[in-house]
């Protein structure tokens, strides 16, 4: 035996009291392990949400345009070209998550409307472009059958203008050669829907840009700065940047306040169960007096007594935790349904995610919380006098 | 030279402005094997001589020498984790209440010593000795709640003597019990006091287990009338 079983037993005592006192934890640890778990859902969606909008920052060769209307305005001129060995260099960049380059280009359709346009054409790399516009939906078909294939896909609006369907054959102006319609895309509202893309290889081989590049799409790793990034891309010789941080910045401004109302409520539940455990405990030494007195006249010094108590009520802690945790876990579909009633416009995906670190991270905090709370009471009954509590009749 | 030997023990207790001197120049001394029985009206100073010379409180003044080792001296307040590691090697203890843990079985309770003195652990053989001394060996599995009186102070007997001390400080180990009860203990801590050779010192009003005792100290307002 030793004195963590003898804490053990001790719990046993009062067995109502230790079980009331062991729901009071559960009850802050389900509370703090579900904000902190929706702390982490939320935010992950927002960014999800965020990279969702497309490329954090496009970088494109200095006075070239990067929207097609800006390029329609011109006449489909203008375009500037970036070397392919400082785009890589951009790319393979510490705080780059996503990169994928891109190739603009505009031609002059003379059988465009009654006095021909300009059709923008945007090579872009298959591997690389959809997964960083996960957004784009398709009306029919889908995307490229392979890199190599010699394939388009069309916006909602070029596809209307050009009247073709997935699986239609179609001449590019200003190529002699035939195209597959791999697929149309749904309307989204931006350029994108007068778009027609085709990959990247081709879209430089057919123009004759071999080696060419109009832009470079780019997401950054979550911790990366972004605003540093484009200090870093300022200094490059003739790019310009085209950011989205102030838009990212403004969500992630208004995440981080309502992260400090959650954690403030977390904090809540963590006194809740701190005082909890003290009321407690200190309760327990009270009742054990004299008996604390009788085990320090057979031998136990105030550490003994300090650390047996001490247990007790990280014991107490420890299930309370572990409880609450499975709570938690147990009823997340729940507490996610709740956030969604009360926040309607709650960004898509999990809001809640309860994941190792988050779950380590509420064990630890509520326990050590607890124990916190404990060392009172432990300090208390170390100082009991045998002398005091076994005094009898004289 | 005797085995304790106490000078001048004084002990003084302030209760507001007024000083109640417990125990007033108590001198006597204790032999291997001898057992003592203290004894007084309430309030004489019993249970203050007991806890200074079981080394549970610092006297105010005197010296107290165990087994040649000078304990207390004028003057001297030892803290109480130096008191605790005296008395971890010397002392066992029996009280009036019997103090076992509920939720401890009679095993458990009489090797509650061990627990925090890690030099006593796994020590069975003594285990075993004890035991069955006190006729205990059919109740290792009980709880204290599912013992008789008599048992229970058996157990705490069994938890004084587990880590072999040389004094048992005993008070009133038969102010709980019934005749028959009582007369059980103090047969026993004559068999032990004769088997063992063990120390007793018996804080008591009970005349007949009193009887027991080689010498007799009897207390009256802190002083000792017949040391």
């Amino acid at each position: 035996m030793n004195i963590f079983q003898v804490a053990c037993k001790n719990l046993l005592r009062r067995k109502t009291r230790t079980l009331f006192t062991i729901a009071g934890i559960m009850l802050s640890a389900w509370v703090l392990v579900t904000l902190l778990g929706f702390n982490r859902g939320y935010e992950q969606s927002l960014n999800e949400n965020i990279e969702g909008m497309g490329f954090q920052i496009v970088l494109t060769a200095k006075g070239c345009p990067y929207e097609a209307a800006t390029l329609m305005l011109k006449g489909g001129t203008g375009l500037r070209y970036m070397p392919e060995a400082l785009v890589r260099d951009v790319a393979g960049r510490e705080a780059v998550a996503a990169a994928t380059e891109m190739l603009m280009h505009a031609e002059f359709d003379p059988n465009k409307g009654e006095n021909g346009g300009t059709t923008v054409y945007l090579g872009i790399d298959p591997q690389t472009y959809p997964a960083m516009k996960p957004y784009l939906q398709f009306n029919q078909g889908g995307w490229f059958s392979a890199d190599s294939a010699v394939e388009i896909v069309l916006g909602y609006e070029a596809a209307e203008l050009e009247q073709r369907e997935a699986g239609d054959m179609m001449l590019l102006p200003g190529s002699e050669q035939e195209f597959r319609v791999a697929g149309v895309l749904k309307r989204t509202g931006t350029q994108d829907d007068g778009m027609i893309f085709l990959p990247l290889k081709l879209a430089q081989n057919i123009f004759n840009k071999t080696g060419r590049l109009t832009m470079l799409g780019l997401r950054l790793k979550q911790e990366a700065d972004q605003s540093v990034f484009e200090e870093e891309l300022y200094s490059l010789p003739d790019v310009q940047v085209v950011s989205m941080a102030q838009v990212k910045n403004t969500i992630l401004s208004l995440v981080a306040s309502a992260k400090v109302i959650v954690l403030s409520i977390a904090f809540i539940a963590f006194l809740i169960a701190l005082f909890g455990v003290l009321n407690t405990i200190l309760m327990s030494v009270f009742e054990r007096f004299q008996e604390i007195g009788i085990l320090k006249s057979i031998g136990a010094l105030p550490k003994d007594i300090f650390l047996m108590v001490l247990s007790e009520t990280a014991l107490l802690c420890a299930l309370g935790s572990l409880a609450g945790i499975i709570l938690a876990y147990l009823f997340s579909g729940l507490s996610e349904m709740a956030v969604r009633y009360f926040l309607p416009f709650a960004p898509n995906g999990r809001l809640i995610i309860l994941d190792w670190p988050t779950t380590a991270l509420a064990f630890l905090s509520i326990t050590l919380a607890g124990i916190a709370g404990g060392v009172y009471p432990s300090l208390r009954a170390a100082a009991v006098r045998p002398l005091d509590s076994i005094r009898s009749v004289d | 030279m005797a085995f304790i030997e106490a000078k001048n023990l004084t002990k003084i207790y302030t209760r507001g402005a007024e000083e109640i001197r417990a125990l007033d120049k108590a001198s006597f001394t204790v032999e291997r094997g001898e057992i003592i029985a203290v004894t007084g009206a309430s309030g004489s100073g019993k249970t203050t001589l007991v806890n200074v010379l079981g080394c549970l409180d610092n006297p105010a003044s005197g010296s107290l020498t165990i087994d040649g080792r000078t304990i207390f001296e004028d003057g001297v307040n030892l803290s109480e984790t130096a008191l605790t590691k005296i008395r971890r090697g010397i002392f066992g203890y029996v009280f009036q209440k019997f103090f076992l843990l509920p939720t401890l079985t009679v095993k458990e309770n009489i090797l509650l010593p061990a627990v925090f003195q890690p030099g006593l652990r796994a020590n069975t053989a003594r285990l075993a000795e004890v035991l069955r001394l006190l006729g205990l060996e059919k109740r290792i599995q009980h709880l204290p709640g599912q013992l008789s009186g008599g048992e229970m102070q058996r157990t705490a007997l069994a938890r004084a003597l587990i880590n072999n001390p040389a004094v048992l400080i005993a008070d009133e180990p038969t102010g709980s019990l019934d005749s028959k009860r009582s007369a059980e203990i103090k047969n026993l801590l004559l068999e032990l006091n004769q088997k063992q050779k063990l120390a007793i010192i018996l804080v008591t009003h009970n005349p007949e287990l009193a009887a027991i005792g080689h010498k007799k100290l009897e207390l009256k307002d802190g002083s000792i009338h017949n040391g």
